[in-house]
């Protein structure tokens, strides 16, 4: 009985607090933050017509496609991003030989030692290299970008949400914003103009519109080598396909193992239900 | 079990035959968590690629031996001279523990380069006389002085206790590149 | 402590009986979770996520051991540790989003299980400790669940750990010297979650021994079931086996699916895209959410937004930071107290129509306070959660006390056969007790007394 009524006590201090103090604006402390301006610009992410080859419960890679953007990453995003979680012998992955493997490697340099001085040199890249960044550490990178960090990519599609749809919009974002958006912006701001800081550029589809890395992509910026047309969309797409793979390689081979593990699954299941149904079917008659 | 059974016996054992499809399929599922859990313990990936070792040798000269690093262990690879392949040769007959000739440890198209790990097969040790300097035993091969093991020039066991002589292990020679495993 | 007609454990061949006298573990076994307990016949399939929770706790047990071969307890290299397993090590994906699902799944499981208790008030004598116990083994596998999300040394990792154990900086005096002793500086850093990681490692295994007085308490009254009425007699129940193990294994096969379905198809979306981006202590994320399983207790801990004051004088007695604290770890203390504030002699929430109702409130509340504890703390959800935090808190402080006074519950079954199989037997009728006065000479005979 004590407890109860001590319950009852310290209840309704407690709850009194909460709402007394809730609604009495004054005793408010922290006030909740209004909307940024940047809220008006934001956009349903883009999608490519038809989707990813990997998406869906029975998506594959388009080893194609992976190649494709594998030689956008190389000849585009490597000039300020690294990728240290993947390794060049990951490639194999992608359809190339070992011995392309091996060349594709050498063709890039990585940190090394001299063997006869000991001093940090650069030397070709091994298979077993991971891909270096362009940067020696996070200030040189800083200090070459204006003072933004270039994000290792080998995560970047996992570490943002619906991380493909993602970067192949980011990579077609940069637009000019529409009167409406600006007017919604201003309101959100409490009447001042919205204006891209210098040194950032415009980008409906970054958190805050403003992004410090300048547009990447345009037509023909790069030759595939098979022959593909590089609009700046294909282009997009077969990067965003490619970080994809990067982020999590065995992607695929999930989703296969997950068939076959839900199939046997659903069997077992099957069969413990019948024995189920079978044990209890006595007990579950109406008998005297 | 007899099969002159009446109607309700054949009716418990269609029962009893659901409950033990029902535990062996749970039983199987059971067994097949247990290979990622197992399997998990066996070299990763970046294990596996790291296995094989290459070396360039355009730099070794001749009766030099250069050390490297074979999943984790010493190789030697060495540039035998005239002399010291004439002399293993000539050993290729005698009475050693472990015979093989120089032409069954070395790759007939470079019989001059020896790979051999640089690991005593006493009990692991790495044996001295790939350095400049270093004692090369009785026979001018290998000196483990762990124990006191001989190996000579072809890196075969003569005197002490190993019981085998210096593994070769598996290579390929392209030009001055040398793959191993 | 078992039921008089409960089958005993009779060993056949020598071996067995060697065994058995030298060590009788296949006889405890028999007793705990064998032909030798005798389990209620009636019940649902609420009653499943007990031996669930067991289940997945092995599962968190043997696929966290795996991980630990590979994991590397270091701020420099933790991150790529488990990228490492990722990628590297053979099934590592596998394991890595078994035991991360594996997680969520065991508080799924144990909410289910917590939620079963509440309805059916399984917490009243004779089973107060079964609860108390349960109760220390939540408070457990949320310190564990806690340090098992700071391990992969992400952003939401290294954010939460500051913000949980800025909490402890909350409090007066000690607060803060607590706070710096708990992360062994003054931000997250190597030591702590070298610490973490220790004790990740140690507390499932108390929790595995806690699991073993739960049971044990639990084999010493038996199961309750839907109907709250105690058993009676040998027709009231069945043998856990086969029974209770026919319809656990099919069951555990169901949620298997539900289980294998994520870990395969959807691994990441109970998780926060942040923490796959390395630990930053210069770069908050911008909207820090722990857990979807802390969100309602993370709500409640925002919903006090003014501090506490002596009205007019603006003398602060506690300030709105450290009565969120309270209020947090109040929100699950509350429970300890639970048997004695609920004193409804009726057990079952299917015959208490009036605490049925606040039942499906308190439910409803915690979803609402789950989504508002994953929002911004912005309008309009900082006003919902308070509304949502002060409900809950009437709820079990003073809704239960009162309504377990005035409400008149529905009639009772007279046994557990009775409800399952009809009114045949020659027993008296069923009537409503009496509410305030329990084991009075109630007709149903089914209410143990209550104080």
């Amino acid at each position: 009985m004590t407890i109860r009524l001590g319950g009852i006590i310290f209840g309704l201090v407690l709850v009194g607090v909460l709402l007394a103090w809730s609604f009495i604006p004054d005793t408010v402390k922290y006030s909740a933050p209004t909307k940024s301006p940047y809220y008006a610009f934001h956009e349903e992410k883009l999608k490519p017509a038809g989707g990813f080859s990997f998406d869906g419960l029975g998506g594959k890679w388009d080893y194609q496609q992976l190649q494709r953007g594998y030689q956008v990453y190389k000849e585009v995003c490597s000039a300020c991003h690294g990728m240290k979680y993947v390794a060049f012998r990951n490639l194999e992955q992608l359809g190339y030989t070992e011995a392309e493997v091996r060349a594709e490697a050498a063709s890039w340099s990585v940190p090394g030692l001299d063997p006869v001085t000991g001093e940090s040199t650069m030397r070709p890249a091994e298979p077993t290299d991971y891909f270096p960044s362009p940067y020696p550490n996070e200030i040189a990178a800083r200090a070459a970008n204006n003072n933004a960090l270039p994000p290792d990519l080998s995560l970047i599609t996992k570490a943002r949400p619906d991380g493909a749809n993602y970067v192949y919009s980011l990579m077609q974002g940069y637009v000019e914003p529409t009167e409406e958006d600006l007017a919604k912006a201003k309101e959100l701001a409490g009447g001042v103009e919205w204006e891209t800081p210098v040194g950032l550029y415009f980008n409906e589809h970054f958190y805050n519109a403003n992004i410090a890395m300048p547009p990447q992509l345009y037509p023909d910026l790069i030759t595939y080598a098979d022959g593909t047309e590089a609009t700046v969309e294909q282009m997009a797409q077969d990067v965003s396909a490619f970080l994809t793979w990067t982020a999590e390689p065995s992607l695929v081979a999930r989703k296969q193992t997950g068939w076959f593990v839900i199939g046997f699954l659903l069997f077992a299941t099957g069969l413990a239900f019948l024995s189920y149904k079978q044990i209890w079917a006595e007990k579950k008659k109406k008998k005297a | 079990m007899t099969t002159t059974d009446a109607a309700p016996e054949e009716g418990v054992r269609r029962r009893d035959w659901i409950h033990i499809a029902a535990i062996s399929t749970a039983a199987v599922g059971g067994g097949a968590a247990i290979i990622p859990l197992a399997s998990q313990m066996g070299p990763s990936a970046d294990v596996l690629a790291a296995s094989t070792t290459r070396v360039d040798i355009a730099d070794l000269g001749e009766g030099q031996t250069l050390k490297a690093v074979f999943r984790g262990q010493p190789l030697f690879v060495k540039r035998m001279t005239a002399e010291e392949i004439a002399a293993a040769k000539a050993d290729d007959g005698a009475s050693m523990p472990d015979p093989q000739t120089l032409a069954e440890r070395t790759n007939p198209a470079n019989e001059s380069i020896l790979i051999t790990l640089g690991v005593c097969t006493h009990l692991g040790c790495v044996p001295l006389g790939a350095g400049q300097g270093e004692s090369k035993g009785d026979f001018d091969g290998y000196f483990c002085p762990c124990h006191g093991s001989h190996y000579d020039v072809a890196g075969r066991i003569r005197k002490g206790p190993a019981p085998k002589n210096l593994v070769v292990p598996e290579f390929t020679i392209d030009g001055d590149i040398i793959q191993v495993g | 402590m078992s039921f008089a007609w409960a089958k005993q454990y009779e060993p056949k061949s020598d071996f067995t009986k060697w065994i058995d006298e030298k060590l009788p573990l296949p006889r405890m076994v028999y007793n705990a979770v064998g032909a030798g307990y005798p389990v209620p016949r009636n019940l649902n399939y609420m009653w499943n996520f007990g031996v669930l929770a067991g289940f997945f706790l092995m599962v968190q047990i043997v696929t966290g051991v795996v991980l630990a071969m590979h994991y590397a307890a270091d701020t420099s290299v933790a991150f790529g540790s488990v990228e490492h397993i990722m990628r590297n090590v053979n099934y590592g994906w596998m394991l890595r989003y078994a035991h991360a699902n594996g997680a969520s799944f065991f508080f799924i499981v144990i909410y289910a299980h917590i939620f079963r208790g509440l309805f059916y008030s399984s917490y009243k004598a004779p089973r107060e400790m079964i609860w108390l116990l349960g109760v220390v083994i939540f408070l457990l596998m949320m310190a564990t669940a806690f340090m098992g999300y700071v391990l992969p040394w992400g952003q939401m990792s290294f954010w939460g750990a500051k913000v949980i154990t800025g909490l402890f900086g909350a409090i007066p005096v000690i607060g803060e010297p607590l706070q710096v002793w708990l992360v062994g500086g003054y931000a997250p850093n190597a030591a702590t979650l070298n610490r973490f990681f220790s004790l990740h490692f140690l507390l499932p295994f108390v929790i595995a021994g806690v699991v073993i007085l739960h049971i044990w308490a639990l084999h010493i009254p038996g199961s309750s079931n839907p109907t709250g009425v105690e058993v009676k007699k040998e027709s009231d129940t069945v043998p856990f086996h086969p029974y209770y193990t026919a319809k656990d294994g099919w069951f555990l096969g169901l949620v298997l699916i539900i289980f294998s379905a994520f870990v395969f198809f959807a691994p990441n979306v109970l998780g926060h895209p942040d923490n796959y981006i390395e630990a930053n202590p210069l770069s908050t994320p911008a909207n820090i959410v722990p857990e979807w399983y802390f969100l309602p207790f993370y709500a409640i801990l925002r919903a006090f937004t003014g501090d506490l004051t002596i009205p007019f004088t603006g003398i602060v007695l506690i300030e709105a930071k450290f009565l969120g604290v309270i209020a947090m770890f109040g929100s699950i203390l509350v429970w300890f107290f639970l048997p004695w504030l609920d004193k409804s002699p009726v057990r079952s929430g299917s015959y208490r129509p009036l605490f049925q109702k606040f039942f499906w409130v308190l439910v409803l509340t915690m979803i609402v306070l789950t989504i508002c504890g994953g929002a911004p703390a912005e309008q309009p959800y900082v006003l919902i959660s308070q509304i949502a935090t002060a409900y809950y808190f009437l709820h079990f402080l003073v809704i239960l006390p009162i309504i377990s006074q005035i409400e008149v519950p529905k009639p009772l079954p007279f046994s557990i056969t009775e409800a399952v199989l009809g009114k045949t037997e020659e027993a008296p009728k069923a009537t409503t007790p009496a509410t305030d006065k329990p084991g009075d000479d109630l007709p149903g005979g089914s209410l143990q007394p209550a104080e």
